[in-house]
């Protein structure tokens, strides 16, 4: 066993600083070490995307970054998007218009699609689509999903002319 | 999953990694996206006592347009890659083949050096690569020096890298005329079943030159001189379409495995290169 490591991470703004094996994968040490548990593990082969996080701005699988790569970042997961008294306007949409049935890639779906609606705030139907690609739903036939993410972003797009 | 157990080092500069690579030979690898090793770690069927993260390393980043010379850093990510105007003006074959690799996620991490330098037969920039004429640039503890794309790679997961040089840059000239980058996939985020980078210069509604490279269908990326010289001199009809695929598939060499047989291959490569040569000339 090679030595252990002090690891820095900001997670939903929060700091934590701990020992751990340079090995460890980041989503294992959210869950396991410290208790966040909304990122998922459904494929730990990097195809499924519901370890999905945010880390310094980007979309990341965390099954597949170890925790020393992730030294120093900022990260946040679904529970740093919104709580269950304060919803963030995409679970408002999910639950809406049914973007779930199991639950399971949910976490990973609405962190990826906050970055989407960053990356293109009013997009189309076809990119919701392609910029959702590394995510896999095995229940909902991905219908109601894209509707969701679609009528969140018009909601975020009316407040956001609102406030001008 | 849990890979073996390695020592860590994230280095602020080359010659840092490079001390690190001759101090541990064999034993040492350098991690950039992590995309493809990672998962090998995982498997353990790669196992590195000593891995050497470069995302410190500020030389190995950013991309710049110098006239009609462009030099892509190992660690520009295919995300920085897709979201950059110059080099999407200047090269727009790079941005249409890096959207069809994986998805946004791994687009985020995975670089182009990466990609280029692991070797595996599935990865799309090598073959990108040899169709632009990339020059690849290697730092070792003896200095630097410059292999061409088209000569780099030896077999599945060979190249002429040496074990303790790393992969700097890839330097190209900005492609003139028409381009397509056409990948033939089971599904969104698939490795290639059979891709096709075309390049088409036009001249006086001719095909002036032209370059052809193909991915997935040997165990390196097949660069096909010979289905480029069919397309000289023509205006792509038809006639001159299946001489340039029959050149091409003179060339590849592909193998049976769960993306299908030998016959399903070839068969798949002819259409994607018909596809990718069409769309090129149209652009031309
Ligand atoms: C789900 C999924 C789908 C994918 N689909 C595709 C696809 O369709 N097409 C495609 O092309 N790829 C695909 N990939 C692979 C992905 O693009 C990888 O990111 C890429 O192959 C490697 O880049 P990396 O930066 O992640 O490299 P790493 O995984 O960090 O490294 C790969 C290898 O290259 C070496 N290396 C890296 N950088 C350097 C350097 N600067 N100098 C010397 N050696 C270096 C490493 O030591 C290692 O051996 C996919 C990956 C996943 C997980
Ligand atoms: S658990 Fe990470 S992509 Fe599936
Ligand atoms: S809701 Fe069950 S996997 Fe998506």
């Amino acid at each position: 066993m090679s030595d252990k490591m002090h690891i820095k991470l900001n997670v939903n703004g929060e700091d934590h600083e701990f020992l751990a094996e340079p090995r460890d994968l980041l989503i294992y040490t959210l869950r396991e070490k410290l208790n966040i548990t909304g990122p998922h593990v459904g494929c730990d082969t990097s195809h499924c995307g519901a370890c999905t996080v945010t880390l310094n701005g980007k979309s990341v699988k965390s099954c597949t970054m170890f925790v020393a790569q992730a030294n120093g970042a900022e990260i946040t997961t679904i529970e740093g998007i919104g709580q269950p008294d304060a919803l963030h306007v995409l679970q408002e949409s999910f639950r809406e218009h049914h973007g779930l049935q199991c639950g399971f890639c949910t976490p990973g779906m609405i962190t990826r699609a906050t970055k989407l609606l960053e990356e293109i705030p009013n997009p189309t139907e076809k990119e919701v689509r392609f910029g959702m690609a590394g995510n896999i739903c095995r229940c909902t036939g991905y219908q109601n999903i894209v509707k969701s993410i679609l009528a969140a972003a018009s909601e975020l797009n009316a407040a956001q002319e609102a406030a001008e | 999953m849990i890979p073996a157990a390695f020592d860590y080092y994230r280095p602020k500069d080359v010659e840092g990694v490079i001390a690190l690579l001759q101090e541990h030979g064999d034993d040492a690898r350098v991690l950039a996206g992590g995309h493809s090793l990672i998962p090998m770690m995982k498997l353990r069927m790669a196992e590195v006592p000593h891995l050497i993260d470069l995302q410190d390393i500020a030389a190995l980043k950013g991309i710049t347009i110098d006239q009609d010379t462009i030099t892509i850093g190992a660690m520009v990510s295919q995300h920085e890659l897709i979201n950059h105007d110059g080099l999407s003006a200047a090269a727009p074959i790079l941005r249409e083949a890096a959207l069809q690799i994986a998805d946004p996620q791994v687009r985020y991490m995975g670089t182009v050096g990466g990609n280029i330098a692991n070797g595996d037969p599935g990865n799309d920039m090598p073959g990108l690569m040899q169709c632009l004429d990339a020059q690849i640039n290697l730092l070792g503890p003896d200095g630097s020096r410059t292999v061409a794309a088209r000569d780099y790679y030896e077999a599945a997961y060979m190249t002429d890298r040496e074990d303790d040089e790393i992969l700097i840059s890839v330097v190209f000239t900005a492609p003139v005329g028409g381009f397509a980058y056409e990948k033939q996939k089971r599904k969104i985020g698939d490795y290639a079943t059979a891709a096709a980078a075309v390049q088409i210069a036009k001249v006086d509604g001719k095909v002036a030159s032209a370059s052809i490279a193909m991915t997935n269908l040997s165990d390196v990326p097949v660069w096909s001189q010979g289905a480029a010289d069919e397309l000289a001199g023509s205006v792509c009809e038809t006639a001159t379409l299946k001489a340039a695929v029959a050149a091409m598939l003179g060339d590849i060499d592909p193998t049976e495995d769960n993306r299908g047989p030998v016959a399903f291959k070839r068969h798949v490569a002819g259409i994607i290169l018909t596809r990718a040569i069409t769309r090129a000339w149209d652009r031309a």
